[in-house]
């Protein structure tokens, strides 16, 4: 209205703040001093701020306060529903951004309840937001109840390694202890969520570690040592091995400066055979253009295109807060999904193109529908998944996908408007691919290696038979997992909150992360292992600081150099002129379908995920959830 | 010195009685959150009859595409009605699935109305309005509630043996000019007096069916008009052209 004044701290509206506050508290516990919100709840600050200093409430019948039944639902939140305000905001989220209608209010007035009215699992991959959600200590954290208060800890900024996402979280630390894991904000990633693993893996942190060196003895017992002993071995084993064998396998969660050393290191010892887990067809231009694996549009560029065509790949399972970003533009922006691949449960509505290649190349061809549909659109992206690479045929399908790709673009309104995207499943895969490392460990295999350094890979695709001989292996890595049971000497390293380090995220952009706490017992930074293990070997590498390291990083490549932001992928026109119509079909493929198809198959993934307790009960909760007829079966 | 004083801090610390702190009571009397029961669960058979399968159809032809939701009440009120005039969770999950919503969203309506039974009730559906004008109105509705406990030997929230009657206490119904009254199913007894009641109850029993509307306790009036006959309105209502200017 004209002239209209709003006052918002003359006496009256003081007052009334404060009458508000005085309802709210009327059906709130006073239990701040054993809840877990303390410190960092919303109400309590607005209590502070705008509450009485003194209280009228007086239970005159003694019938107590409102009091309301707790929630089982799940093994990752703790409900304390009496301290519920009814705001509503998990419901919201439940429903808006997890895409799981799961939450909801029951009863009206003041019988109203926040819950799940049936008692069951909140089964979402993204179910621990709800915590950060919750304004009062309604919703809290599991794992993290009584644990600590949040001025006891410090806050320490890094980046999540549990996919390729690399989203910003905030480690809290007290007492050298990883204590929780919250998101940070950053719109072009991970927006304010993280997903459940990067949540709540952390106590696998502290279970299963290397915290001494080992050497495997004679009768094939690994046997802890220390450093000194296990340097000499190592430099005893490389003494013994052909120089052009040796090789050297980064795993999904290796940081870039451990990677650029042992690639140094390796290479100084006189052999170009290093690998990552994860293949990428060396088709044509192979790894050899950026934009041939990265995600080019990167993921906030998601929001702008209004078609997406997901090749083999559960978004949801491989990168949740990718799948967030598709379902928040399928909510807000009538985009459209296609998949080919499995029949999974994304959270939002998709047409399904079954898992057929077949389909893949009718599309590539023209005669397929939907390679109309991706000429009309304005924005189409095309995002093919890792697992879809890994197949048996995946140059076929690569190959493919990016002929489909090529087509697409001749339509397009957009010069600049990139249409081709991988997502990636891995954390240290992009940054592997920038530095020069081979992807898959086919050549590897071909080649026999006399000597194995591996630097955390732990998926478990080698065996003996793929080594020469009486190769030796060598694990340099945090978890005792499937690398170190195989390994003849372990070393003990850093994982990812201990570390300063880099990693470059699917999209290519390049991250720091920093120490939280300092590596247990006597594991040291990966970085530093390999300079010190290059020195015993003499092929000492010139770097005795961080800064040192990264100076290298910057000399490979520019990305490196720039962290938190993307460099734009170029040549992408070059490489899809060189990659197309090489290669001819051949035989029939089998279907293409991702490997992580249900939410069970979510949680543990990694080594530090699977040595957590936490993800454990979660697979627990799933298979309960599973007999129970409340829950909704997930699609397949 | 001290150790008698630690003795009398003791002593004092024993005779304190302490009190048990219990929650208030809810005040609907119905549980907000589902527990399974041998009668109430997953899998109590419930579906529609082909008639009523037919008007879901036409119910849900009324909304646009897309906008299936938006038959829940109907949907859930047709299922009520068929199964008894009670909800079990089933007939809730069939909705859901019929109207294509998530079955949380259905549990909120359901549990939001209290108009839809969640539990099994009686055949007749006892609902005495309690509030003020009805309490104050005619002969009070506190007479007309003893008459009907002592009738059917019930209290509030009860049902009978005979599984005939289920009595419930409401907030008003709307309709306070003919206090006091009650809603058995979806009728309207008004202008109760005790023998009206128990006679309305004793008819139900048998079988028959009693006259819905105001009964005797304001003369057997039509509606709600005074029983003194109009007090306003009088008149012969005038006809077109009253009071308009003689020139237009």
């Amino acid at each position: 209205m004209k002239g209209m004044k709003v006052k918002t701290d003359s006496p009256v509206t003081r007052k009334a703040r404060e009458g508000v506050m005085e309802f709210l508290l009327v059906n709130h516990p006073l239990d701040c001093p054993i809840c877990d919100q303390g410190g960092e709840c919303d109400l309590q600050d607005q209590s502070m701020a705008f509450g009485s200093d003194r209280s009228r409430f007086t239970d005159n019948a003694f019938t107590g306060k409102r009091a309301v039944e707790d929630k089982n639902i799940g093994p990752l939140i703790k409900t304390i529903m009496t301290r519920c305000i009814h705001c509503t905001r998990c419901i919201r989220f439940a429903s808006e951004v997890a895409g799981v209608d799961d939450l909801g209010t029951s009863g009206r007035g003041s019988d109203m309840q926040v819950g799940t009215y049936v008692e069951k699992m909140f089964k979402s991959e993204l179910s621990g937001n709800v915590i950060d959600l919750c304004p009062v200590g309604a919703l809290t954290s599991k794992p993290y109840a009584f644990t600590t208060r949040p001025w006891e800890t410090r806050r320490i900024e890094s980046i999540d390694v549990m996919d390729a996402v690399g989203s910003n979280i905030v480690v809290s630390m007290r007492t050298n202890e990883v204590m929780r894991i919250l998101p940070r904000l950053n719109e072009d990633i991970n927006e304010e969520w993280i997903s459940d693993k990067s949540r709540f893996a952390y106590d696998g942190l502290k279970r299963q570690r290397l915290t001494t060196p080992f050497v495997r003895n004679n009768s094939g017992e690994l046997v802890a040592t220390d450093w000194e002993t296990a340097l000499f071995d190592i430099a005893q084993r490389v003494k013994d091995a052909n120089p052009a064998t040796i090789a050297g396998v980064a795993g999904g969660q290796a940081d870039l400066e451990a990677m650029v050393c042992l690639k140094d290191m390796i290479n100084r010892l006189g052999s170009e055979v290093l690998c990552t887990e994860e293949a990428f067809p060396m088709i044509n231009s192979g790894t050899d253009f950026r934009s041939n694996y990265v995600m080019n549009t990167t993921i906030a560029g998601i929001e702008e295109s209004d078609l997406v065509f997901l090749v083999g790949t559960n978004p949801r399972l491989e990168g949740s807060l990718v799948n967030a970003r598709i379902r928040k533009s399928w909510v807000h922006n009538e985009m459209c999904v296609v998949l080919l691949g499995a029949p999974v449960d994304l959270s939002y509505d998709y047409q399904y193109l079954g898992d057929s290649f077949s389909v893949l190349k009718e599309i590539a061809d023209g005669s397929h529908p939907i390679a109309k549909a991706l000429a009309d659109a304005d924005k189409p992206m095309i995002i093919l998944g890792s697992d879809a690479i890994q197949h048996n045929n995946g140059s076929l399908i690569l190959d493919t996908v990016k002929r489909i790709a090529k087509n697409t673009k001749k339509s397009l309104n957009h010069p600049d408007w990139k249409v081709f995207n991988v997502l990636h499943r891995n954390a240290s895969q992009v940054g592997a691919l920038d530095m020069g490392y081979k992807p898959g460990m086919d050549s590897l295999k071909c080649d026999k290696p006399s000597l194995l350094f591996l630097l955390g890979a732990d998926a478990d695709k080698l065996n003996n038979d793929d080594l020469h001989g009486n190769a030796g292996v060598i694990y340099i890595g945090s978890h005792g997992d499937a690398g170190a049971q195989m390994a003849d000497v372990v070393l003990p390293a850093a994982a990812y909150t201990e570390k300063d380090a880099m990693y470059v995220n699917t999209e290519g952009r390049a991250q720091v992360g920093r120490q939280a706490v300092s590596p247990p017992g006597m594991a040291r930074h990966d970085w530093k292992i390999i300079r010190a293990l290059s020195e015993i070997l003499g092929v000492s590498l010139p770097y005795d600081k961080l800064s040192d390291v990264r100076g290298r990083l910057a000399e490979i490549s520019p990305t490196f150099d720039r962290p938190g932001r993307v460099e734009e992928t170029g040549f992408d026109n070059v490489s899809d002129d060189v990659t197309i119509d090489k290669i001819t079909h051949t035989g029939a493929t089998a279907p293409v379908v991702p490997a992580l198809l249900k939410l069970r198959d979510f949680y543990m993934t990694d080594p530090i995920s699977r040595s957590s307790l936490t993800m454990a009960k979660c697979v627990q909760a799933y298979d309960e959830a599973e007999a129970n007829p409340y829950s909704k079966p997930e699609a397949i | 010195m001290l150790s008698a004083f630690c003795r009398a801090v003791v002593s004092a610390a024993n005779q304190q009685v302490r009190t048990i702190s219990c929650s208030a009571a809810v005040s609907g009397g119905h549980s907000f959150v589902h527990r399974d029961t041998p009668g109430n669960n997953p899998d109590t058979p419930f579906e529609f009859t082909p008639e009523n399968l037919k008007r879901c159809e036409t119910i849900i032809a009324n909304y646009p595409k897309g906008h299936e939701a938006a038959a829940c009440i109907p949907l859930l009120d047709l299922a009520q009605r068929q199964n008894n005039n009670w909800l079990p969770i089933s007939a809730m999950h069939k909705v859901s699935e019929m109207l294509k919503m998530p079955r949380m969203r259905v549990y909120e309506v359901a549990t939001f109305y209290t108009m839809f039974n969640r539990e099994p009730v009686g055949k007749y559906f006892v609902q005495i309005c309690t509030t003020t004008p009805c309490m104050l109105g005619g002969v009070g509705s506190d007479v007309i509630l003893d008459a009907i406990r002592e009738n059917l030997g019930i209290d509030v929230g009860q049902t009978t043996e005979d599984k005939m009657f289920t009595l419930t206490e409401v907030e008003c119904l709307g309709a306070c000019v003919n206090a006091p009254m009650v809603q058995i199913n979806d009728d309207y007894y008004e202008d109760l007096t005790v023998d009206d009641m128990n006679r309305i109850l004793n008819e139900l029993k048998q079988g028959k069916k009693p006259k819905a509307g105001p009964q005797s306790g304001q003369n057997h009036r039509f509606a709600s008009e005074p029983k003194t006959g109009l007090t306003a309105l009088t008149e012969t209502p005038t006809g077109p052209g009253f009071g308009v200017r003689a020139d237009l």
